[in-house]
């Protein structure tokens, strides 16, 4: 029977899953072993059934991320954090650096909308739209919200990367990952 | 740039000579006479000692007792060491603060006050205590605290709180403290009636430096500092390195938290001190000597200033001194700058030398390289007593008392929940549960041997002794009854070595932070169990790479507390269940949010129907 595989994107910038699809035609290979359920590949917003596999790329920044972590959690057998944002937080952590400021959270808000040099903003309005979702008080990584079974390294990990990686996880065994793959400088 | 800072920094400057090793003392003079050492005035230093303004502006952020900006004529420093906490600083600080109308780490805007907390001062045996500049108020409750609030808004003059002098010296007046020594147990060898004065330098003056170096290495005695290394060694070494000048250091900078028996040596015992170094200086050929004074005991200044320039009418200091043709030494006091690494030796040597107070990296050694590249020896206050008391009595009455490897008495400083806390000085190898009995500590529950950096024991291990062959100390003995939280003292501890680290290593600098931020977690209940791991391992990261002792022993609060009070830990852990992490708590992460956004969740908010947590 194939195996079930459902993908996300949390605070990512879909870096991840463009780099999944650089396995190229192996994903015929792929298609043969594997049934996609929720992801954005097929654009599926809801779990069908019960996975095997989920993929989350990014961390969390928002309460949305979090809710959507936990369905993640509830509905696949493994989870597996791919990339820089999932593993450690990313590009989207550098905000937890502002932590300890007074008012971080405002101090963030007031920054990306108000402040910077760059930013164009006639009403001096933050955005709050009650359909925005909240934001968390900082950038929370995969494994600090719920139990991570594998993380893949990279930024984004490579199509190879994923290659060898779903390779493994389909025999349903840790990936040893060959040091090219995991060597970034 | 008023006419008055320039002449003010001249004046300083001048005082010392323009010696650029003198620079902690010209910054203290100009920081008292102008309340701060501004950017105009550092540019001003700079180019009267030839030196840049950024060296300036570094040993100025670094001590704590320099400012840049502006500060009160009156500083009020609350000690905030955590036997300080427990006895209720907190209520003190309230009623100063709402008294002088300034907050903690605020100065009036008539710029008569500034109030400020500080890590331990050396007075937890008459806990809480203050420092208001350089007068010490001890034993202070709300009601106290707002008299002297009062009395010191009608008259800026310190003195006039001392209303009740303290026992012995205190009360000499030079030193016109309301200080209580607390001696409880006198020994034989350090605060007993039967210290000869001088009897110590005499008999060493008759024997060869070599043979006095021999009888302190037969006495067996080690460093009273803490780290306990063996002081007859430490002398034959500075002994063999050749060099013209050589350095007599004396370690009285007391920062461990909960120590205070150095302050009672220097009240009590300065002459017994000075013997010491002047026997140490006759024994590896010393040229000179500095007693490091932690800047909090500078109410001792002019007493001690005074009992060294009776030694040297009495020719004990100076030239041919006792009588012995070409044995010349003289003794200087150098006040400190209100940091606590400066106790760590080659720290307290940077700090002489007029620099930040950062450790240095080893070999060389100060006893081959020391201050200002001389071979140097840097012990203990305590030490150097027992080096002179050893000289007079011998080698074999010494070493008869204590253990088979820590001979000799040590001085405790006991504080915290006890009948009876003070100074007792006990021979090594006595049991914790003695030393509990003789203070009076009811329902001892956790007791903290060494100091920040030291041990916790729980009931079970009072039966461990005190001696470099089980528990070292430097002298704290903190005693805390079953009311005490004990993650607040683990948390404490962390919160003074954050603030403590020179901040040259990484590890120091940063782990420390992280240990705490983990400790916190785990007191506000949403730690698992991998917490403790991350703990045990970041902690033994820490010991492992950082370049001085207090990165090598920060940890080992976190360590001895995870190993002696597993239970309290295990209590406040939670458990994840279905795959979530219960260290992560969503109504916690959405607080700020919800407040700034002015609205609640639509996903965690039942109030909206969506699903909930
Ligand atoms: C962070 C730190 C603080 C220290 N503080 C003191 C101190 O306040 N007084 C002291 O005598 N030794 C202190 N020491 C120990 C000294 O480095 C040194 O070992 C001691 O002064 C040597 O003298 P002794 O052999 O007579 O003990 C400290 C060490 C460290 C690492
Ligand atoms: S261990 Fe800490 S205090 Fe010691 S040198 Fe390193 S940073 Fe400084």
């Amino acid at each position: 029977m194939k195996k079930r595989l459902a993908t996300v994107s949390l605070a990512g910038c879909f870096g991840c899953h463009m780099s999944f699809l650089d396995i190229d035609e192996r994903i015929l290979d792929l298609m043969k072993l594997v049934q996609f359920d929720r992801s954005p590949l097929n654009d599926f917003k809801k779990f069908k059934k019960r996975c095997d596999i989920g993929l989350i790329e990014g961390g969390c920044c928002n309460e949305e991320n979090v809710h959507t972590l936990r369905e993640f959690r509830k509905n696949c057998d493994v989870l597996v954090a791919i990339g820089q944002c999932a593993i450690m937080g990313g590009l989207p952590v550098m905000r937890n650096a502002i932590m300890h400021a007074e008012d971080p959270l405002r101090e963030c808000l007031d920054t990306a909308y108000l402040n910077s040099p760059t930013v164009f903003n006639a009403s001096n309005d933050i955005p709050n739209d009650p359909a925005l979702p909240l934001l968390l008080d900082k950038v929370y990584t995969c494994a600090e919200v719920v139990k991570v079974d594998y993380q893949i390294p990279g930024c984004p990990p490579s199509g190879d990367t994923f290659w060898l990686a779903m390779t493994f996880l389909l025999k349903g065994t840790a990936a040893d990952l060959p040091y090219e793959l995991i060597k970034y400088d | 740039m008023g006419k008055d800072t320039v002449s003010v920094v001249r004046q300083a400057c001048k005082k010392f000579d323009h010696e650029g090793s003198r620079i902690l003392d010209i910054l203290r003079e100009v920081q008292k006479r102008l309340a701060c050492v501004s950017g105009e005035t550092m540019d001003l230093l700079a180019a009267e000692l030839s030196t840049h303004r950024i060296e300036i502006e570094g040993l100025v952020s670094f001590y704590s007792f320099f400012s840049e900006n502006r500060k009160g004529k009156i500083i009020i420093r609350l000690c905030d060491d955590i036997i300080d906490r427990f006895a209720g600083i907190e209520r003190v600080a309230k009623v100063f603060s709402e008294e002088l109308g300034i907050g903690i780490g605020e100065t009036s805007s008539d710029w008569n006050f500034s109030l400020e907390f500080t890590p331990c001062i050396g007075m937890s045996d008459q806990a809480p205590a203050a420092l208001i500049n350089e007068t010490v108020v001890t034993k202070l409750t709300p009601e106290s605290a707002g008299v002297i609030a009062r009395s010191l808004k009608k008259n800026l003059d310190t003195s006039a709180l001392v209303k009740k002098k303290g026992d012995g010296n205190n009360a000499d007046r030079l030193v016109n403290a309301m200080v209580e020594n607390n001696i409880r147990k006198k020994g034989e060898v350090l605060l007993g009636d039967n210290v000869r004065a001088e009897a110590g330098l005499r008999k060493a003056l008759k024997k060869k430096p070599e043979e006095v170096i021999q009888e302190v290495l037969d006495s067996g005695l080690r460093g009273r500092g803490g780290a306990g290394f063996s002081t007859g060694l430490k002398w034959s070494l500075a002994r063999k390195a050749k060099d013209a000048r050589r350095f007599v250091i004396c370690n009285a900078d007391e920062g461990e938290p909960g120590t205070f028996k150095d302050r009672v040596l220097l009240t009590e015992r300065a002459d017994l001190i000075f013997e010491g170094m002047t026997i140490a200086a006759y024994a590896i050929g010393g040229t000179s000597g500095i007693v490091y004074l932690r800047a909090e005991y500078e109410y001792l200044l002019p007493y001690l200033e005074r009992v060294l320039a009776r030694r040297r009418k009495a020719g004990l200091l100076g030239k041919n001194i006792g009588g012995e043709k070409g044995f010349a030494f003289d003794i200087r006091i150098q006040l400190g700058g209100g940091a606590y690494i400066c106790g760590e030796e080659s720290a307290l040597i940077s700090s002489c030398e007029g620099l930040r107070g950062e450790p240095k990296t080893r070999p060389p050694f100060p006893v081959e390289r020391g201050f200002l590249g001389h071979p140097t020896i840097v012990n203990n206050v305590e030490t150097f007593c027992c080096a002179a008391r050893i000289l007079d009595g011998g080698p074999r009455w010494f070493a008869a008392m204590g253990t088979a490897k820590s001979s000799g008495t040590k001085l405790l400083s006991v504080s915290g929940d006890c009948a009876k806390p003070g100074i007792y000085e006990v021979p090594f190898g006595i049991r914790v549960a003695d030393v509990l009995d003789m203070a009076g500590a009811d329902d001892p529950t956790i007791v903290q041997v060494g100091g920040a950096s030291g041990e916790m024991l729980n009931r079970g291990s009072f039966y461990r002794k005190i001696c470099f062959e089980d528990l070292s100390t430097g002298g704290s003995f903190m005693t805390f009854n079953s009311s005490r939280n004990m993650l607040k003292i683990v948390d404490y501890f962390l919160e003074f070595f954050i603030h403590e680290s020179c901040g040259y290593c990484t590890p120091c600098r940063v782990g420390n932070v992280f240990l705490r931020e983990r400790i916190q977690k785990i007191m506000e209940g949403y730690a698992v169990k991998a917490d403790l791991d991350y703990l045990k391992d970041l902690s033994r990261t820490i010991m492992m790479t950082s370049r001085c002792g207090l990165g090598n022993t920060s940890p080992r609060p976190v360590l001895s507390s995870i190993d002696q009070f597993p239970v309290v830990y295990a209590s406040l852990l939670g458990e994840g269940g279905e795959g979530l992490e219960a260290g992560f708590s969503i109504q916690k992460a959405l607080e700020e949010s919800r407040r700034i956004a002015k609205r609640s969740s639509m996903i965690y908010d039942p109030v909206y129907g969506g699903s909930s947590d």
